[in-house]
């Protein structure tokens, strides 16, 4: 087994301080597991000149200080790590249990969702909530957590042009996967709803609300309730709040400046 | 404390260090100087450890008032800095004397200008670093740009004194000027990308729109053909058939990747990069070039030179030897 792991993960260089470890090209759970049980293992044991890990669905990116490593000598010391982790267990999940205000302004692509599955809101909501998900990793921005998979039936293309602006706490759905945007970022995802928590916070033990591996649950709350608990988070001392969440002024130079070029944005 | 007065803060001017490393997990990208060569260089120049924090300016330059003085030193772009009614030079420390105000205004070369202060920029750390991170709002000043009416405070000087003025030699910065044919090495998915494609990447020049910040740099020019994306895995690519397109999957994205977008324009993801993504890289800027993109302004013509692993990594060597000597 340990064998055939090493030989079966591919490596490629990224950039002269990067190298990429793909377990195989398709998301899979256990491509999922073994990209976290490597992750564990480097962060528990970290190899000197490793600066830092980008964990994907399938893939884990290993930047490295070219001043100390080469891509080689790297893949070596990576491809001992694959034989080791082989008899890791990796920790039980954490269950989160988000609420989300689904619909209303919060949710402005509940409606279209439900016309394109012909089905009911009520019935995309219950289906949203319905299943646990996995978070198989964090990226794009601070705190954004990948979530998979979604229900059959709710499996729905993003949106042809992305918004340029995406409320934080705005739960969305694209292909089979979910997330919750963390901060104000453009953005391709239907959205559903909105949770009123903060999904990176800075005060935070571990910062973000959620982290790889977490199962994460979707519940349903009232606007009332929605407007109750994003009070609470308010009346908080804002070194307890965290983030500030810029609001960038369209069409101002600062804001101009702070676009995302980035391309495909979550 | 000694202190800096924001009296203008310039089109957008943060606190930055050399970034934090080792986030990526949380999708925490390192942010950090856009130019890390100037920024090393200006706290060197006025007796610094390399990685303290400075003030990082981006085309338009802002005003600041000194009440007890300092040592400071202007590197990167040129933006035309005056000390009270004297130009300064950039390059090489110099004094400020108690209630003097240094100005600076629009850029005469590149797009950053680096403003270090003996004793760097004290403010808060996040996740062990200065450095802001505008899209989070963490890090630096309150996690945002500076703004008019602001006050820095500056830490414990250890340095020389306002007397001894260090400079860099005009030869010596001749050999880290900005380059504008950037060289890169191949990215992941540089297969993916056909010999027509990959002729019109390394041929043609490309123009930096608007769409340029410290997230990334959006390009245009002569398209890239898309070409057929196969799987990636090398088991698949010595498949004859060709005939199954494979999927991109989201993974992890370097520092100065360039990706192409729909369209074919390409992307080069900077320091405060998205730490995942979904489009194929075609190419990757080296390390020693990275420093040159801090420099880029929108529209400004580029090109891109292929070079191998061990070139990239030999060239980065010459380049910290040199630091190391300045």
């Amino acid at each position: 087994m340990g064998a055939r792991m090493s030989e079966n993960a591919g490596f490629r260089a990224a950039s002269d301080q990067s190298l990429l470890i793909y377990f195989g090209q398709q998301i899979t759970r256990e491509a999922s597991e073994n990209v976290r049980k490597l992750l564990r293992l480097l962060e528990r044991e970290p190899i000197p000149g490793v600066r830092n890990l980008h964990p994907a669905y399938c893939s884990l990116l290993v930047k490295f200080d070219p001043l100390k490593l080469q891509h080689s000598e790297l893949e070596g010391i990576l491809r001992a790590c694959l034989e080791r982790m082989q008899s890791m267990d990796l920790p039980a999940p954490r269950v989160v249990d988000i609420p989300v205000c689904y619909g209303h302004e919060f949710g402005p692509d509940l409606k279209e969702v439900a016309a394109l599955h012909r089905m009911t809101e009520a019935k995309v909501v219950e289906l949203h909530t319905a299943k646990e998900y996995l978070v198989y990793f964090l990226g794009f921005v601070p705190g954004f957590a990948y979530l998979g998979e979604l229900p059959e039936a709710l499996v729905t293309p993003r949106l042809a042009t992305p918004r340029r602006i995406v409320p934080p706490g705005s739960v969305g759905i694209a292909g089979n996967q979910t997330g919750v945007y963390p901060f104000v970022t453009p953005g391709g995802w239907r959205l559903l709803g909105r949770t009123p928590l903060a999904m990176f916070q800075k005060d935070r033990e571990g910062l973000s609300l959620l982290a790889i591996g977490d199962h994460v649950r979707f519940s349903p709350i009232t606007r009332e309730r929605f407007v109750e608990l994003e009070q609470q988070a308010r009346k908080r001392p804002s070194s307890e709040r965290g983030a500030f969440m810029p609001q960038p002024k369209v069409g101002s130079r600062e804001a101009s400046a702070q676009e995302m070029p980035g391309g495909k944005p979550a | 404390m000694n202190q800096i007065q924001v009296a203008a803060p310039g089109l957008l001017t943060t606190v930055q260090d050399l970034g934090r490393e080792g986030f990526g997990p949380l999708g925490v990208s390192p942010s950090g100087a856009a130019d890390p060569i100037a920024l090393r260089i200006g706290n060197r120049l006025v007796g610094n450890p390399e990685a303290s924090a400075g003030l990082e300016m981006t085309l338009l330059g802002g005003t600041f008032v000194f009440p007890e003085g300092a040592v400071a030193a202007l590197t990167g772009s040129d933006f035309g800095a005056m000390l009270d009614a004297v130009a300064v030079h950039a390059w090489a420390s110099f004094g400020v004397k108690p209630g003097q105000t240094l100005r600076l205004g629009p850029t005469r070369s590149g797009a950053r200008c680096y403003l270090s202060v003996q004793g760097g920029i004290d403010v808060e750390r996040f996740l062990g670093s200065a450095s802001t991170h505008l899209l989070s709002g963490l890090g630096g000043l309150d996690g945002r740009a500076l703004r008019k009416g602001d006050v820095l405070n500056i830490g414990n000087a250890r340095g020389p004194s306002a007397t001894a003025t260090r400079k860099i030699s005009t030869k010596t910065l001749e050999l880290f000027a900005p380059r504008k044919i950037l060289r890169v090495t191949p990215g992941p998915q540089s297969d993916w990308f056909s010999g027509a494609a990959q002729r019109t990447f390394y041929g043609a020049t490309y123009r930096v729109t608007e769409e340029a910040n410290r997230m990334g740099l959006r390009l245009e020019g002569p398209a890239i053909p898309e070409g057929a994306h196969r799987h990636a895995s090398g088991e698949e690519r010595g498949d004859a058939s060709g005939e199954e397109r494979g999927q991109m999957i989201s993974e992890g994205v370097s520092l100065g990747a360039v990706q192409v977008a729909a369209g074919g324009q390409p992307i080069i993801l900077f320091v405060e990069q998205q730490t995942t993504g979904g489009y194929a890289k075609i190419a990757n800027v080296i390390s020693a070039d990275l420093s040159s993109l801090g420099q880029l302004r929108p529209r400004d013509e580029i090109r891109f030179e292929h070079v191998d692993f061990a070139t990239a990594r030999s060239l980065l060597f010459g380049q910290e030897r040199l630091l190391g000597s300045v």
